[in-house]
C-alpha cells in the first residue's frame, strides 16, 4: 500500500497536466516539496497539541490519583469525575468566581481601553510617548505584577491603603486580600490593569485604520465628537471589537499566575477560578489529576465555543475581514 | 519544615516554567563531582542521582559539602539536582519509573510518594532509627516500613521583641489566656499588631495553624472536635479584636518575619529557619518560647524538616543506602543541624547542640512533643490540610464561624 502511494500521486498529477517532456515532473517534485515543508508542521502540532489534549480527555474519564501515577492503574469511570466535580461546593464557587472574574476584567479593560484609544486618537504633542508608557502593565511579566499588586494592596503596609486613609477616604484599613468580597475585587484590579494596554493598542490601531474624509464627511453634516464616536467609530471599529474581546475572553478564562501570587485562591476559595482550582486539584497536594483534567476540559470547552462563535459571525460578515 | 520558606514561595513559578518549558531547564545541576560517570564494571565509580529544594543558602552549600563527603566514604560520585518545586516533579518521575537514587522531601509529602512503590525499605536495608526522636521516626514511616530518616527536624515556636514586652510590662505568654492578654496589650492601632502568624492558603497555613490545633488537644482525624474549634476560635479572636493583622490570611512565614524585624509586630509564630535572616538583619532584641497552649496542656505543635529517601534502582540502591547512613550520622547531623538551625533527630545528639547554638534552646526542648502530620491520617493528609487550611481562612475572613467552618473541612476531608 505505501510504495502505491508517490505512484498513483505522480500520475494523477501528471494526467492534469500537458504531456510531461522530462521523466520527473516538477509538479511532482513541488508536491513532493510541498509535503516535506507541510509534515514538520503537522508533526508539531500532533506531537504538542494534539496528543496533550487527547490525553487531557482520556485522563478526565479516568480515576487517576497519586497512585496511579507508579501502578499505571487508572480505571475508566465515565462521566465519575465530572459529576463529583460538579457536586463539589468548591467548584461551584470556582464557576461563580471565574464568570465574575472574567465579565469585570473584559468589561473594565474593555471600556477603559476603548476610552484610552479614543483619546490617544486625537494626535497631541506626546501622545505617542504617553502611549508607550501605558504599555508598560504589559510588558511585565505577570508573577511580578502580582507580587508588587500583593504588597500595594497589603492591609497594614499596603500604599493603596495608605492613600486611603491619608485622604480620609475610608475610616479603617481596607483588608483587600483578606476578606472574599475585596479580595475578588482586587485581583480584579490587578487583572484589568494589566489587560487595559492590550485593549487600548488593538483598538487603536483600529481606529487608525477609519479613514480620514468620514470624519470631514460627518463634521460637514454636522455631528459633534460624540456622534462622530457614536456614528463612525464605533460601527468602524466593529471588527477589531470582535478580535478584542474575544482574545480578551480566552486569554482572561486562562488567567492563573496573577491569582496564584496574590491569593493563591483565598481567603477560604472566594478567588479560586476553574483554572486556579484545576491546578489545585492536580498539583496542590491532593494529585487528583482525573478530576483536575475534568476541570480543565471544561474550561476548554467554554474557551473553544467562544473562539467557534466569532469564527462564525466572521464567516458570516464577509466584510468584517477587512 | 523550611519549605514553607523557601520551596513554597518559589512554587508558582516554579509549576508553571515546568509546564511552559522542558522540565530539564528547571533542574539546577550544582556541586558533587561533575565528572561524567564511566560505566566500566568493576573498577569505575558508580554515579547516584539526588534532588533536595535547597536553593538557598545555608542549606545550599551545606549539603553539597556533606553530600560530597559522604559520596567519597561510599565510593560513589553524587550529581546533584536543586529542584524548587520537587514535590510535583518526583511524582512525575515516580510515573516513569525514573526517581532519583537519593531524595530528600518534606516529610508530610513521603508517605504520598510511598504509596506509589517507589521507595526503598531503607528499615529493611539496614538503616537504624534506635534512639531517634519517636515521632521523627514515625514521619518517615508507611504502613509500617521506614522509608525516610530525618537528619534533622525543627517545629514552630513564639517569638517576642524583649523591649517591646519589656516597655508595656508583659511576660512571654505561656498560656492562651496570656497570649490573648499580651496581644492585646502591645498592640498600638494599626501601626504595631501583638502577635503575627501565617495562615495563607497552603500547607504553611495548616502547618501553621496546626500549632495551636494540636497544642488544644485536637486530632487530625476530627478537625471539628470541640478542642479543634477552640484553637480556632482563638486566632478568629486575635484577628477580629485587632491584636493581629488581617494581613496573616495572605503573608507567608517569611513576611511575619519581616514584620517582626521591622517592628510591627511585637510576637510572631514561626520556625528556626527565621534565626539566620534576624540575624542578618541585625535584630538582636528578642526571645523565643514555646507557641502557648491551653492552661495545663503541654505545647505541641506540627512536626517540620525534611527526610531522606531513596528511589529503587537494584545495584544502585545498596549505595544509596550507605550515603543515607553516613547522612544521617550523629557527626552529619549534628553539623546539618548547625549550620541550617534544625534539630538533629538524635536526643543524644542535642544536648551537646544546645550547649553550642543557645538560640535553639526552645526548639530543641519543644521537639519531642512535636507530631507527625502524617501519622494520624497517612497519604490523605494534603487533603485534610487543605480542608484544614480552607476552614481557618474562612473563619478568620468571617465567613463561617469556627464551628461551622471546621464542621465543613470535615465533611470536604473525609467525603
Amino acid at each position: 500500500m505505501v510504495p502505491e502511494v508517490p505512484k498513483n500521486s505522480a500520475a494523477v498529477v501528471g494526467g492534469r497536466r500537458p504531456p510531461p517532456d522530462r521523466s520527473v515532473a516538477p509538479a511532482a517534485r513541488n508536491r513532493r516539496l510541498g509535503i516535506g515543508f507541510i509534515v514538520p508542521v503537522v508533526v508539531f502540532v500532533a506531537v504538542f497539541y494534539l496528543y496533550p489534549l487527547a490525553r487531557n480527555v482520556v485522563l478526565s474519564f479516568q480515576d487517576y490519583d497519586i497512585n496511579s501515577l507508579y501502578s499505571g492503574n487508572a480505571p475508566f469511570i465515565g462521566l465519575g469525575n465530572y459529576r463529583r466535580l460538579l457536586s463539589t461546593p468548591a467548584f461551584a464557587t470556582a464557576v461563580v468566581n471565574t464568570v465574575v472574574f472574567v465579565a469585570g476584567s473584559l468589561f473594565f479593560q474593555f471600556t477603559i481601553g476603548l476610552g484610552l484609544a479614543e483619546f490617544f486618537h486625537r494626535s497631541f504633542p506626546l501622545s505617542p510617548l504617553l502611549r508607550s508608557l501605558l504599555l508598560i502593565p504589559w510588558l511585565l511579566p505577570l508573577v511580578v505584577s502580582g507580587t508588587l499588586f500583593r504588597w500595594l494592596l497589603d492591609t497594614s503596609n499596603g500604599v493603596v491603603n495608605q492613600i486611603l486613609l491619608t485622604l480620609h477616604l475610608v475610616q479603617d484599613p481596607v483588608p483587600w486580600l483578606n476578606t472574599p468580597h475585596t479580595a475578588m475585587a482586587a485581583v480584579l484590579i490587578c487583572n484589568i490593569w494589566i489587560g487595559v494596554p492590550f485593549n487600548m493598542v488593538i483598538l487603536h490601531s483600529g481606529m487608525q485604520a477609519i479613514p480620514a474624509e468620514l470624519y470631514e464627511a460627518a463634521s460637514l453634516d454636522g455631528a459633534g465628537r460624540w456622534q462622530q464616536f457614536r456614528y463612525v467609530t464605533l460601527p468602524q471599529i466593529g471588527p477589531v471589537v470582535g478580535i478584542v474581546v474575544t482574545l480578551g475572553l480566552i486569554y482572561t478564562l486562562k488567567v492563573f499566575d496573577v491569582i496564584w501570587v496574590m491569593t493563591k485562591g483565598g481567603p477560604a476559595n472566594a478567588t479560586h477560578t476553574i483554572t486556579t482550582y484545576a491546578y489545585q486539584l492536580s498539583f496542590g497536594g491532593l494529585s487528583e489529576f482525573g478530576l483536575g483534567a475534568a476541570a480543565g476540559d471544561l474550561l476548554i470547552v467554554v474557551a473553544a465555543v467562544f473562539a467557534l462563535l466569532y469564527l462564525r459571525a466572521l464567516r458570516a460578515d464577509p466584510g468584517a475581514r477587512a | 519544615m523550611r519549605t514553607s520558606v523557601k520551596c513554597r514561595r518559589t512554587r508558582p513559578v516554579g509549576a508553571f516554567t515546568a509546564t511552559v518549558t522542558a522540565a530539564g531547564l528547571l533542574l539546577t545541576s550544582c556541586g558533587g563531582d561533575s565528572s561524567p560517570p564511566r560505566p566500566a564494571k568493576g573498577s569505575g565509580k558508580i554515579t547516584l542521582t539526588e534532588m533536595d529544594y535547597y536553593i538557598s543558602e545555608p542549606g545550599r552549600s551545606a549539603l553539597t559539602k556533606q553530600l560530597t563527603r559522604c559520596g567519597k566514604l561510599a565510593g560513589v560520585v553524587i550529581k546533584r539536582q536543586i529542584v524548587p518545586d520537587l514535590r510535583t516533579k518526583v511524582l512525575q518521575l515516580a510515573n516513569s519509573r525514573a526517581l532519583p537514587d537519593l531524595i530528600l522531601l518534606d516529610n508530610p509529602d513521603l508517605q504520598q510518594l510511598a504509596a506509589t512503590g517507589a521507595l526503598v525499605d531503607l528499615g529493611a536495608a539496614g538503616v537504624k532509627t534506635d534512639g531517634l526522636y519517636p515521632n521523627i521516626v514515625a514521619a518517615g514511616k508507611y504502613r509500617g516500613k521506614q522509608y525516610g530518616v530525618a537528619p534533622g527536624v525543627n517545629q514552630l515556636a513564639l517569638y517576642y521583641n524583649t523591649s517591646m514586652l519589656a516597655k508595656a510590662g508583659v511576660k512571654p505568654p505561656a498560656t492562651w489566656d496570656e497570649l490573648r492578654i499580651a496581644a492585646k496589650k502591645l498592640t498600638q492601632g494599626d501601626k504595631v499588631h501583638g502577635i503575627g502568624f501565617a495562615v495563607p492558603a497552603s500547607e504553611e497555613g495548616s502547618f501553621q495553624f496546626e500549632s495551636f490545633f494540636f497544642s488544644a488537644g485536637a486530632s487530625l482525624k476530627k478537625l471539628d472536635s470541640p478542642e479543634a474549634v477552640s484553637a480556632l476560635r482563638l486566632l478568629k479572636d486575635l484577628v477580629s479584636s485587632g491584636s493581629a493583622p488581617k494581613d496573616v490570611l495572605s503573608w507567608n512565614q517569611m513576611n511575619v518575619g519581616e514584620q517582626f524585624t521591622n517592628g510591627s509586630l511585637a510576637m510572631m509564630i514561626n520556625g528556626p529557619w527565621e534565626l539566620p535572616l534576624l540575624r542578618k538583619a541585625g535584630m538582636k532584641d528578642f526571645g523565643i518560647v514555646p507557641v502557648p497552649a491551653p492552661a495545663g496542656r503541654t505545647s505541641s505543635g506540627a512536626l517540620g524538616g525534611e527526610v531522606w529517601a531513596a528511589g529503587s534502582s537494584g545495584d544502585k540502591s545498596r549505595k544509596a543506602v550507605e550515603v543515607i547512613k553516613c547522612m544521617v550520622s550523629k557527626g552529619n547531623s549534628l553539623e546539618w543541624a548547625k549550620l541550617t538551625n534544625y534539630v538533629p533527630s538524635d536526643p543524644k545528639v542535642t544536648a551537646e547542640f544546645s550547649a553550642a547554638v543557645p538560640t535553639m534552646k526552645t526548639f530543641v526542648e519543644t521537639i519531642g512533643s512535636a507530631k507527625s502530620r502524617t501519622a494520624e491520617v497517612g497519604p490523605d493528609y494534603p487533603k485534610y490540610s487543605q480542608a484544614l487550611w480552607t476552614a481557618v481562612q474562612a473563619a478568620l475572613s468571617g465567613s463561617k464561624s469556627p464551628s461551622a467552618a471546621l464542621a465543613d473541612a470535615q465533611k470536604q476531608a473525609t467525603q
